[in-house]
């Protein structure tokens, strides 16, 4: 207890320069968990993704279509329990800056497949009944104050006209990091209006979801699945949802070590503030230090008073940049929800807060603790100021 | 009489240890400000000398980018009667009908995949685009199953050196020329003959439509003509115009990372140099004293320590812009979210970043430095030579 209180009354010795310096890291330690957040939001789809989910699409790009006739065909492969079907539909509400993930999706098998989106059971039915009707994810539907019944207009970016939709069911995320800002609605609205004005693009769909019995069985049923449609007008490539998301942002790989580069940066910034504070406050106690000396303490009790007083230091900003990260992250998520549809702090980057704190004081105590265990009595008790 | 700026200079060299500390935590902060700037120029680089003013771009109503776009064949040709096209060297209008797609390839070495813009073109797509020189080998013949792709696509991709073949839908396409589109979004992609690629991509129309104007102004004329036809359910942009909206979205993105990160870093530098500055004041209470009493005004004392941070300041400044000066040796590529395409920018240096970056870091010093300062031109000069 006693050492402690040395070292908090050591530390506000020069209360403005502590306060400053704590403020500092307080401001780095905030900066670091948000960017730790947003390499974490990128990766939502990955961590959101089941693995008894199969994606099949088509083996040039994802532009291309497949046939629906495969899903018939790709029912039969042992292992798989559901086949499901959807188009990236790309609407714009009102204005391209309203952007939210749109699907045209054959909606049973599709509320079977996620169950990780929960509609209440009587929207569940009014929905399938519309075939006008459509799903919106809870942070979509409060984002544009939509109710149940209300009538929605997409402009088709990829599917050109105005579509009507009529709003059926608002959906829950189970869990924390279910993506809340969906929209979908049935396929078959999409597909009976396509064969009337643009019929070879009808019957097609951008890819299938399949679920299979076991993860175990999942490579076996992808194999499966790409060698039936092997040398084919359209090949076709599956792969587990996890990969499906991955290959996303691997082509956004390079943002995303921007990110993770600069966070390390905001910590070494830090570091060389709070490496020049212990330098003062070191230079400053000189002559103390030396007095210590001629007492007889030795180089283990100076060194861990600089140290612990570092340590208090870095501790305290840390804390108190951890404890502001929670609400920074609400406002930064909230505000850039159609960017990031998923933005929580996750626990390992508290832990990697701490970490970053503890490397900071230690790092910033080597140098004046090798300063001060080196000096010469005489030369620091001849010291002035 | 002003003290003179040695004096300052001197006080910065005396303590070396803290004011390389110091100048490295802002050198970092010039550092970072200065590359996401360097970043969003060499962006809007790239788009800006992408498209020509002069060139317009017709694609479908509503579909943002070309590769979301169908027109087919009856509206191109349409589309291609309009008296406002410029004429070509052969009499007939300038004016290319094009297919765009994208295709999944794998990068050399890592196998990683990445998405390529393939353009169909017509006769006229090169000339179109002046940017766009042939540098090898040859442009592919009409009727083969043949391609050029650009510079950065043959470096970067398997299979797409001059020579080698590129298996996607259902054929191998021989790479016969490598273009240098210099900075423009097209080195990112292979072009080949558009009539091939319609058959073997099975897609019965064309994706846009790039005409050069006769005239620069008649441009509203072409534009409402073509939008208010009934035949047609088309739009007209400028090609200038029509890159700009596409990497909106990236711009955008750049501009708020960029904005949030130089306003959390500079707050730490400028405590770092708050407290630099105060200790550099606090431990020379007695020579303020002196330099008092000699006869120095209190707005003197000021400026000294002023002039000192913001010194503090500019060495960090030039610390970081040198290192963001490499940072033009490296090209980022990363896929654009609006078209789903790879677009490949790099860092680039321009005079305006490198007054922003050192006034930038004038500021910062200029604000950790006004409070201390002002405490050293407060002290009264009794109390501050009877300091020892």
């Amino acid at each position: 207890m006693f050492i402690l209180k040395i070292l908090f009354k050591n530390a506000f010795r020069h209360k403005l320069r502590t306060s400053l310096t704590v403020l500092g890291i307080t401001i780095a330690v905030l900066a670091f968990g948000l960017l730790r957040t947003v390499v974490g939001a990128w990766y939502a789809g990955v961590e959101a993704s089941s693995a008894t989910r199969l994606v099949t699409r088509n083996a040039v790009s994802l532009v291309f279509f497949l046939p629906i006739s495969y899903k018939e065909k790709i029912r039969q492969v042992p292992g798989v329990t559901e086949v499901g079907y959807s188009d990236w539909f790309g609407g714009v509400y009102k204005d391209e800056k309203n952007f939210f993930p749109n699907f045209a999706t054959d909606a049973k098998t599709a509320i079977d497949l996620f169950p990780e989106f929960i509609i209440p059971p009587d929207q569940k039915t009014a929905f399938l009944r519309d075939r006008k009707g459509a799903v919106v994810g809870r942070k979509t539907a409060e984002r544009f104050g939509w109710k149940l019944g209300d009538i929605v207009t997409l402009k088709g970016s990829i599917f050109p006209g105005n579509w009507e939709f009529i709003i059926r069911g608002i959906y829950r995320g189970a869990q924390k990091g279910t993506d809340e800002t969906q929209f979908f609605f049935h396929w078959s609205y999409l597909n009976e209006s396509l064969r009337k004005t643009a019929p070879y693009r009808a019957d097609k769909v951008g890819w299938f979801l399949i679920g299979v019995k076991s993860p175990d069985v999942a490579p076996d049923v992808a194999v499966a699945i790409d060698k039936m449609f092997k040398n084919s007008l359209a090949e076709t490539i599956t792969e587990t949802e996890k990969a499906f998301q991955l290959s996303f942002i691997s082509m956004t790989e390079a943002i995303v070590v921007v990110i993770r580069l600069v966070s390390f940066i905001v910590i070494v910034i830090i570091m060389a503030v709070m490496a020049n504070t212990m330098a003062m406050t070191v230079r400053e106690r000189t002559g103390e230090y030396a007095i210590m000396k001629t007492l007889g303490f030795g180089a283990w009790h100076i060194s861990g008073l600089i140290f612990g007083e570092s340590l208090v230091i870095a501790a305290i900003g840390c804390a108190s940049g951890i404890a502001l990260t929670f609400p920074a992250a609400k406002a930064f998520g909230d505000s850039l929800s159609q960017f990031f549809p998923v933005f929580i702090v996750a626990r390992s980057t508290i832990y990697m807060d701490m970490a970053a704190g503890l490397i900071v004081a230690t790092v910033a105590a080597v140098f004046p603790i090798w300063r001060a265990i080196t000096l010469r009595i005489a030369d620091g008790l001849r010291r002035i100021g | 009489m002003a003290i003179p700026v040695s004096y300052s200079f001197r006080n910065l060299w005396t303590r070396r240890l803290t004011t390389i500390l110091t100048a490295s935590g802002m050198a970092l902060v010039v550092f970072v400000f200065a590359s996401v700037m360097m970043l969003a120029e060499g962006l809007r680089k790239t788009l800006v000398e992408t498209g020509s003013y002069d060139n317009v771009i017709v694609i479908r109503k509503g579909s943002q980018s070309e590769m979301q776009s169908g027109v087919d064949r009856a509206s191109a040709s349409i589309v291609e009667t309009a008296p406002e096209i410029a004429i070509g060297a052969d009499g007939r209008p300038f004016l290319a009908k094009e297919l765009v797609v994208i295709i999944n390839l794998l990068k050399r070495g890592s196998d990683k995949p990445s998405n390529i813009t393939i353009r169909g073109i017509g006769e006229y797509s090169l000339a179109l685009r002046p940017q766009v020189k042939l540098v090898d080998g040859r442009m592919p013949k009409s009727g083969a199953s043949e391609i050029i792709a650009g510079e950065s696509v043959a470096k970067r991709f398997r299979g797409a050196g001059i020579g080698e073949t590129i298996r996607f839908a259902m054929r191998d396409w021989t790479v016969v020329g490598i273009f240098d589109a210099g900075r423009t979004g097209y080195s990112s992609e292979i072009w080949g003959d558009v009539d091939q690629l319609m058959q073997a991509f099975r897609r019965p129309a064309y994706s846009s439509v790039l005409f050069k104007l006769r005239d620069s102004s008649e441009f509203q004329k072409v534009k409402d003509w073509i939008e208010h036809d009934p035949r047609l359910t088309l739009e007209a942009k400028r090609e200038t115009r029509y890159y700009a909206d596409q990497s909106e979205m990236m711009a955008k993105f750049l501009r708020i990372l960029g904005i949030t990160l130089t306003i959390i870093f500079s707050l730490g530098a400028v405590i770092g140099a708050m407290i630099t500055m105060y200790a550099a004041v606090a431990t020379r209470t007695a020579e303020i004293g002196t330099l008092r009493a000699l006869g120095f005004q209190r707005r003197n004392i000021l400026a000294a320590f002023l002039i000192e941070s913001m010194l503090l300041g500019l060495s960090g400044g030039l610390m970081g812009l040198f290192f963001a000066s490499f940072m033009q040796l490296i090209t980022i590529s990363t896929v654009n979210w609006q078209t789903f395409s790879e677009l490949a920018f790099s860092f680039t240096l321009t005079r305006g970043i490198i007054v922003n970056s050192l006034l930038f870091s004038l500021i910062m010093g200029f604000v950790g430095g006004v409070l201390p300062a002002v405490r050293a031109s407060r002290m009264n000069i009794v109390d501050a030579l009877r300091t020892s």
